[in-house]
């Protein structure tokens, strides 16, 4: 590997969050940005080829050294490991809507899920998956929520575009307006 | 409005009772019906659906009623104003549905988008990251030489020392007798008046060192042969005289 792999090795395996690149390309300041985007393939091809635990992976916008999927359950045997709690349907709704909708209040999000949600919005704050982004300009001024990077993280997103456009969804939302209206 | 369904909805049996809390909301149960009944989401059969709904709702506890009986009563206005009369060609006429279909819709768009959440993130739950916790203070390894210059070692033990804090000393103060000067005392005395008495040695104001003082300068007197001292009686004056002996030396 190239003196400038290794060093961007040692900072991925150090740092417990995804780095991004402009902090990767900060390590050495003489090297470019491309030579920065090279080294990164050279070291994720250097776990792929060479066959290793770990794989390079970018997510939460950065880079982030990883265990490979297929030892999760030998390591969490081991207990050297524990997964993350999965979320409730009713909390990956609320989340859902608010990736797609950020910055949103809560009263737009009851509207589309028919339900109240502060007690789900609260716990999701919790986990650090979502956050007060600002306030509507609406009557009492209400709390708006965005996601966090801790989401793109945990959901392996590399970036929000990365969730496909609302128009590419199997269900590409049609007017209602275009229905066939036949009365009962 | 709702009561008389509910009624025919107990008549309707057992079958209708399902767990209502695998479902997340009131659209959720919605779309499960329309699945169902593979009704046409654009054409709901809101009459049929708006039995079921209410069937279906009818096992709910009161704290989890509230957002599924809003859906109730929406249902039951459509199915109302669907049974409306309206004039034929009349051009201007909105389906009452629209506005739940597009809700409908929203939500299963949305739903959509947590299975794709879902499967990622739980793709990502199978890979862990560096636990790195970085460490709040710089700590030198302790197998690492010392480096350490005498005087640094001193100015350490000196900044120790001033921090902590001053000892409680008690000091033993030693008893001030002056029983030298109280044998000068009694010995001008008794030259000049041959016997004496105690009240004539120690003033009433005396303080306790004083008295011990006098009391052991007697003693000791006594002892060298210097004076005697009698007693005539129990709590009588204690009479002072100079010694024969001494008197004789």
């Amino acid at each position: 590997m190239t003196p400038l792999a290794k060093l961007l090795e040692a900072a991925l395996f150090a740092a417990p969050r995804p780095i991004s690149l402009d902090a990767l390309a900060a390590l050495d300041a003489e090297a470019s940005p491309a030579a920065v985007s090279a080294a990164l393939d050279e070291l994720r091809e250097h776990y792929d080829v060479d066959g290793h635990g770990v794989e390079l992976v970018e997510q939460g916008g950065g880079w982030q050294i990883l265990t490979r999927a297929e030892f999760a359950e030998a390591i969490e045997r081991a207990q050297v490991a524990v997964r993350p709690q999965r979320l409730s349907a009713a909390a990956l709704e609320t989340l859902a809507i608010v990736a797609y909708r950020q910055p949103i209040g809560r009263a737009e999000i009851e509207e589309i899920r028919g339900v109240a949600v502060g007690s789900v919005l609260k716990s999701l704050h919790e986990r650090g998956l979502i956050d007060i982004v600002g306030r509507s300009e609406g009557i009492g001024r209400p709390l708006l929520y965005g996601t966090t990077p801790q989401f793109l993280e945990q959901f392996a997103l590399r970036h929000l575009e990365e969730l496909p456009r609302a128009d590419e969804l199997a269900i590409a939302l049609r007017g209602a307006g275009n229905a066939t209206v036949v009365p009962e | 409005m709702i009561a008389p369904n509910f009624r025919t909805v107990e008549a309707a049996g057992p079958s209708f009772v399902v767990e209502l809390s695998q479902f997340t909301g009131p659209l959720d149960l919605l779309l499960s019906l329309i699945r169902d009944e593979q009704v046409d989401i654009y054409d709901i059969p809101i009459a049929r659906i708006a039995e079921q709904f209410l069937a279906r709702i009818s096992t709910l506890g009161l704290d989890e009623a509230a957002d599924y009986l809003e859906m109730a009563a929406r249902l039951l206005r459509i199915k109302a104003q669907m049974l409306l009369p309206r004039a034929d060609g009349e051009e201007a006429w909105e389906d009452p549905r629209a506005e739940l279909v597009r809700r409908l819709l929203e939500y299963q768009q949305m739903r959509e988008v947590v299975d794709l959440l879902e499967h990622r993130g739980e793709e990502r739950r199978h890979q862990f990251a560096r636990r790195f916790v970085p460490a709040s203070v710089d700590i030198t390894p302790i197998n690492a030489p010392l480096a350490l210059a005498l005087g640094d070692l001193l100015a350490a033990v000196d900044r120790v020392l001033r921090t902590s804090k001053e000892p409680t000393l008690h000091e033993v103060v030693p008893r001030a007798l002056d029983v030298a000067g109280a044998m000068t005392t009694i010995r001008s005395v008794i030259a000049m008046r041959r016997h004496c008495r105690w009240s004539d040695l120690v003033s009433a104001d005396a303080e306790p060192w004083q008295v011990l003082s006098v009391l052991l300068a007697l003693l000791e007197m006594a002892k060298l042969g210097e004076l005697h001292i009698a007693q005539r009686q129990p709590f009588a004056s204690v009479e002072i005289r100079r010694d024969a002996v001494s008197e004789a030396a």
